[in-house]
């Protein structure tokens, strides 16, 4: 949906890569994020990169709140269902992860070509 | 020639994220503070400002910024009340953008009377995806559900109902006559964002909308939230 618009903010990130050519870009990008990762691979092929898309696991879980049962401290995956509740306790969960959305790697071409 | 992967921990900085900080310094300037209000299409936005602000709601001074697709059918019908409404169209030919982004925001601020206002409700586009991941320099969300959606709405949208402080829940005059399960709803609500503020209205009888007016007011009395 805004796909374009992480790929052109991934794109002037690595303008300050050091000049080298990126061959690889890897990406975390959070479940909670709407992005849909081949429409953002789709538009980084137009960039001309070769990119792999990965899709953060989302933890949304941790027992926090307002009436947590003593000692629950566990984290669970968001599964297909939009569960923002503690499970045992019924309070709302504190949102671990999910909202990420970062490069945890570039791959860079050193030498003579 | 080799290739060296890098750790290279980075957050990139979106335009979006960059133009809605410039959007919100501008406010700030002119001590304004800014509600996103989104929907469903359909749902009552406009329906809901006017009943609101047709009350009576001079004390803040609140003017509305327009988003849709094309034309000016709502603002038309908030400028009967003597508010002042300025237009956005996302639409430069046949069909355009189903959000407002910080961007287009940034092109009517020079349009918006941010001197003669102390809030400003920026009614976007009808959208229950998109909307809901574009700041556009807003101090606070809110979002207007009717009856007629359903009750799954929150299951299926979940981000548009976590990212809003505030959900209206409009046309309660409906449901002595819907199967729509109110109950579900809030389970629903609750689920996908626990302790949200909610508020029942009918927009058409003028049912709860006080309660939509005093939170605009407190909106309006707020220190600026962080951009």
């Amino acid at each position: 949906m805004h796909e374009r618009s992480l790929s052109q903010a991934v794109d002037t990130a690595l303008r300050h890569s050091g000049g080298r050519r990126v061959s690889r870009v890897d990406l975390k990008v959070g479940a909670l994020r709407q992005v849909v990762p081949t429409s953002l691979e789709f538009y980084f092929e137009i960039a001309a990169r070769q990119t792999q898309c990965e899709r953060g696991a989302p933890r949304p879980g941790t027992c926090a709140g307002a009436r947590p049962l003593p000692g629950v401290r566990t984290e669970r995956e968001l599964g297909a269902a939009p569960v923002f509740l503690c499970e045992r306790c019924g309070a709302a969960c504190d949102v671990v992860a999910g909202d990420e959305l970062t490069v945890e790697s570039i791959e860079v071409e050193e030498g003579a070509a | 020639m080799h290739r060296t992967t890098v750790r290279w921990r980075r957050t990139p900085s979106t335009p979006n994220t960059t133009i809605a900080r410039a959007n919100r310094a501008d406010f700030d300037r002119e001590s304004v503070r800014v509600v996103n209000l989104m929907s469903a299409p359909g749902a009552g936005k406009t329906a809901l400002l006017e009943r609101a602000l047709a009350d009576g709601l001079r004390d803040p001074r609140v003017g509305v910024l327009e988003g849709d697709v094309r034309g000016s059918l709502d603002a038309d019908r908030l400028s009967a009340l003597h508010v002042p409404v300025t237009q956005i169209n996302t639409d430069p030919g046949f069909g355009g953008e189903c959000h407002l982004d910080a961007n287009m925001v940034r092109s009517a601020i020079p349009e918006l009377p941010l001197a003669d206002v102390d809030l400003i409700v920026i009614e976007n586009v009808g959208n229950l995806l998109c909307p809901a991941e574009f700041r556009v320099g807003e101090d606070a969300r809110a979002m207007v559900c009717s009856l007629t959606e359903g009750a799954d709405k929150p299951l299926k949208y979940p981000l548009m109902f976590r990212t809003c402080e505030l959900v209206v829940i409009n046309k309660i005059d409906l449901l002595p006559h819907l199967d729509f399960k109110l109950e579900r709803f809030v389970e629903n609500l609750e689920t996908v964002h626990p302790g949200v503020e909610r508020l029942l209205v009918s927009a058409r009888t003028g049912e709860g909308v006080d309660g939509f007016r005093d939170w605009l007011v407190q909106v309006a009395a707020r220190a600026p939230a962080p951009a």
